[in-house]
């Protein structure tokens, strides 16, 4: 691999870009194939699955034997809410690798010295949240506590592919909430999608263990065709009883 | 330093423009139980030094001073490491899976 590849790749992964390394394996010969770039590629039917399927590997064509390596972006984590769950989130979902993002527009909350190396954003869900573009890649969880600035992101993240919604709050504000948002134009499928209460069911007390059970459930529906294989096999996994 | 995959490939480069030899070893198929899923990476530098992972710690070691010879001679080299494996007595897998391991230098 030269140093041209890593560095292009590891732009592409800053940029929030699919691409995948092609390696063949008998000339020891790698190259960089960008997302965009697939279809017209030679490997084109290949690529196209193995970035479909999110899957890496050796495949032989015509007799000879590539490696390719799915290089998807780094799942992405918003938060609504710079609160003091959000604190102990923030670094915890980094450790994970995932992209975190902290949304707040009450200045007070949204403040780097309460997010040191956290990207923290002081402005309202939905002048932030149309430019970054939620992807099937992101993870939207509301904290906030404050419908008028929750509602706001549910809205977006509801009708948007995040492969993860969630809104703190007890059963019943979250039931009020619900009715809120149909109001607001939404249909009960979309609402059925919030998780809430928010988090793997642990026990949690501190706002740390909340995060921890926020991190959790995250992790389970990225990982929802594994769960649910694990769920076939009768192992027990926490995450099997909540994606259940 | 926290190792994902992210801040891997980002260190692979940052080694290499620091003027170091560097190699990336990647998981390319696993055969049963295995530790780290294919794509896996880790890099190692001329140094002896590294970051990430292809198995659970178990043949880091091997890979390791197996990299060196791949950033010394510039040539790729595949590994293979199982119980089924000569190797299973340095360095074998002890959830009883087999991987292949890609060694590549950095050019």
């Amino acid at each position: 691999m030269d140093l041209q590849l890593l560095s292009t790749l590891n732009a592409e992964r800053a940029s929030r870009r699919a691409c995948l390394v092609v390696t063949d394996l008998d000339a020891g010969a790698s190259r960089l194939v960008l997302e965009a770039d697939v279809p017209a590629d030679p490997l084109a039917a290949d690529l196209l699955q193995a970035l479909r399927t999110n899957k890496s590997g050796v495949r032989e064509i015509d007799g000879k034997r590539y490696f390719i390596t799915v290089q998807m972006p780094p799942v992405r984590v918003i938060v609504i809410g710079a609160v003091h769950i959000s604190q102990a989130l923030a670094p915890m979902a980094k450790l994970a690798d995932f992209d975190v993002t902290i949304v707040d527009p009450r200045t007070a909350f949204a403040s780097p010295e309460r997010f040191p190396d956290v990207h923290v954003i002081a402005e309202w869900p939905d002048a932030v949240l149309p430019r970054m573009g939620l992807d099937r890649y992101t993870a939207f969880v509301a904290l906030t506590h404050d419908p008028k600035i929750d509602d706001m992101g549910l809205m977006l993240a509801l009708r948007s592919e995040c492969f993860y919604v969630g809104a703190l709050g007890s059963r019943k504000s979250h039931e009020k909430r619900v009715a809120r948002l149909i109001e607001a134009g939404l249909d009960a499928g979309a609402t059925a999608r919030i998780r809430a209460p928010v988090g793997l069911n642990i026990g949690a007390v501190t706002p740390a263990e909340i995060a921890v059970s926020i991190l959790g459930e995250i992790v389970a529906a990225l990982r929802a065709e594994r769960v649910a294989a694990k769920g076939r096999e009768g192992a027990s996994l926490v995450g099997a009883q909540a994606a259940a | 330093m926290i190792a994902t995959q992210t801040e891997i490939l980002a260190e692979a480069e940052a080694w290499k423009r620091a003027g170091k030899g560097v190699a990336i070893a990647t998981v390319v198929e696993t055969w049963g139980s295995a530790p780290r899923p294919v794509g896996s990476h880790l890099i190692i530098d001329d140094a002896g030094n590294f970051l990430g992972s292809v198995s659970g710690g178990c043949v880091e070691g091997d890979v390791v001073v197996e990299a060196m010879d791949v950033i010394e001679s510039g040539t790729p080299k595949m590994l293979e490491f199982g119980v089924a494996n000569e190797m299973a007595w340095r360095a074998g897998l002890a959830c009883g899976g087999k991987i292949a391991v890609y060694v590549e230098p950095v050019r």
